[in-house]
């Protein structure tokens, strides 16, 4: 039993007045990268928010390496969607990195400089360092995912949510990320990943959820990854992705 | 100190005040919550009043901070229910105000306090009313409020600069890292009322709002940085009020009225001319800057 590190049973959650997830329940096993798909709207976003409390769940249970995600909240990263944020807010790459300490910092503390060399350093694992300096609106945006990346990196988290890290990103900024992401997996970490592009999944992810409202499949890519799992996934949507479109799912903007 | 010194000094400090509250309100958003809350103290004041019978600073920034926060808290569920945002800041502060300028001519009566100067402040009247305090000696009642607001503001600024900085830009990450997103945003509507009812005496519940919202709109227009934004906003707001004070000597008009005017030019002057947001840098960058779109690869 404990030797998930994250659980969810039964869980369902609503968005207005739709519910969106309904008797969600799978496991994650340690050192696991699993791709999270589905078509739009099959509340793969919402999932993520659920399982950290950022979005209120009508029932069920989520623990984290055996205990509440409360207790366990530093263990646990988030990379929220590249679009989700104002990126002409007056802050530059470092600035945004550094936000990833916030919660170690403490109150009424301010960054010290063992917290920018840190950043940096985080920074600079993204291939960024150079960037460093740069205001955030004038980064591209395979850049900005790199940012928000790092800032997920100096969380040293254990267990990462990711939302769409590849969603419209360049080709060396999906190389960066997926040799980051085979870096935490190496290293014992735990990811998961809404993703988008079917094509990818069974050279990137080693796990696979099917998501549409609920579980669909779940499990090792290879056995879960299916054409009969995906048709049950996509339903109709699927008919245009045997030509070369395979792009099922692009992200919302 | 003369006459001129104390209203000019007033009016800087409603400025620099002003001006480092706004630039989180611009920030997160919420120039319309500013419109609201700056009505709403009136409410808190008149209620303050009717329970202490007394008009004086620590009354009515309590009382103010009470109706700030009345006000956000009720946005918030109308929103949570389903009522859009705007309409829900529209209904909320409209009723509360409303129900504060009928308290005041039912209850209030005869006192130093009327709608028309709530609205639009009488900043010429300030060094008549004046406490003694140790140290300080003799000073105008509202300069010293807006001294220790200043001070309030000041101090929440270096403690919580962190936890509005993030909850402004990612409220998701703050959470997720533990950052008491709710608390801070209510911690910052009470730091505005505060503000706003300090700046009352002054300049009104209306052009309190322009002190709050253009300074730090102008700062946004020059700077990057956080810091230097901060900086320039509160900057902006001192220098708005010394020359909307210029401005009202020479055209023998209202120095509240006048101030307000002045963040309107600079704002416009910042608008054409920021070098690095300005229209015209814009302009002179041309389509070099163009052909590299913001957000693609």
């Amino acid at each position: 039993m404990t030797s998930h590190v994250l659980q969810v049973e039964n869980v369902a959650a609503s968005y207005r007045k739709n519910t969106v997830l309904q008797n969600v329940s799978f496991q994650v096993k340690p050192g696991t990268l699993t791709a999270i798909v589905g078509p739009n709207g099959a509340g793969k976003s919402t999932l993520l928010k659920t399982l950290l409390d950022l979005h209120p769940k009508l029932s069920g249970h989520v623990q984290f390496f055996g205990s509440s995600y409360q207790k366990m909240k530093r263990k646990v990263g988030y990379v929220p969607q590249r679009g989700s944020v104002d990126w002409d807010f007056p802050a530059d790459a470092l600035d945004v990195v550094m936000m990833g300490l916030y919660g170690q910092i403490g109150w009424l503390r301010w960054p010290s400089r063992r917290h920018r060399e840190l950043a940096l350093e985080a920074l600079d694992k993204m291939g960024m360092a150079d960037y460093s300096k740069r205001q955030i609106s004038q980064l591209s945006g395979g850049q900005q995912q790199r940012v928000f990346l790092a800032r997920a990196l100096v969380q040293n988290a254990d267990l990462y949510f990711m939302d769409e890290p590849l969603a419209g990103v360049d080709a060396a900024t999906e190389r960066a990320i997926m040799r980051i992401l085979n870096e935490l997996k190496q290293s014992g970490k735990t990811v998961l990943v809404v993703h988008h592009d079917l094509q990818t999944v069974e050279d990137y992810f080693d796990h696979v959820l099917l998501l549409n409202g609920t579980v669909i499949d779940h499990g090792e890519t290879k056995q879960a990854f299916t054409q009969e799992n995906i048709a049950r996934t996509y339903g109709g949507a699927l008919q245009w992705m045997k030509g070369e479109a395979f792009y099922a799912h692009p992200a919302r903007k | 100190m003369s006459y001129t010194a104390w209203i000019i000094l007033t009016a800087s400090l409603v400025g620099l005040s002003c001006g480092l509250v706004g630039v989180f309100l611009i920030l997160r958003r919420m120039a319309m919550m500013a419109d609201a809350i700056s009505h709403t103290v009136l409410l808190g004041i008149v209620t303050a009043y009717l329970v202490t019978r007394e008009l004086h600073g620590i009354h009515m920034l309590i009382g103010a901070v009470i109706a700030g926060l009345v006000t956000a808290l009720l946005v918030q569920w109308f929103h949570q229910l389903g009522v859009q945002q705007d309409a829900s800041i529209g209904v909320v502060f409209t009723t509360l105000f409303a129900i504060g300028v009928i308290l005041i001519s039912t209850s209030v009566g005869n006192v130093h306090l009327d709608v028309q100067h709530a609205l639009m402040g009488e900043i010429t009247f300030v060094p008549w009313n004046r406490i003694d305090l140790p140290l300080l000696g003799e000073i105008p009642e509202a300069a010293f409020l807006l001294m220790i607001v200043l001070l309030i503001v000041l101090i929440s600024i270096l403690a919580f600069y962190k936890g509005w900085k993030i909850t402004s830009f990612d409220p998701a990450l703050a959470v997720s890292l533990g950052i008491p997103a709710a608390a801070m945003h209510y911690l910052f509507m009470g730091l505005v009322s505060v503000t706003a009812v300090a700046s009352f005496d002054a300049v009104g519940a209306i052009l309190v709002v322009a002190m709050l919202v253009t300074p730090a709109a102008s700062a946004y227009l020059w700077t990057d940085r956080l810091i230097v934004m901060l900086a320039l906003s509160g900057g902006f707001g001192v220098a708005s009020a010394v020359i909307g004070y210029v401005i009202a000597v020479w055209l023998d008009t209202s120095i509240s009225a006048s101030m307000a005017f002045a963040t309107g030019i600079l704002f416009v002057i910042s608008f054409l001319f920021s070098p690095l947001h300005g229209l015209a840098s814009k302009y002179m960058r041309g389509k070099s800057s163009r052909a590299l779109p913001k957000n693609s690869v």
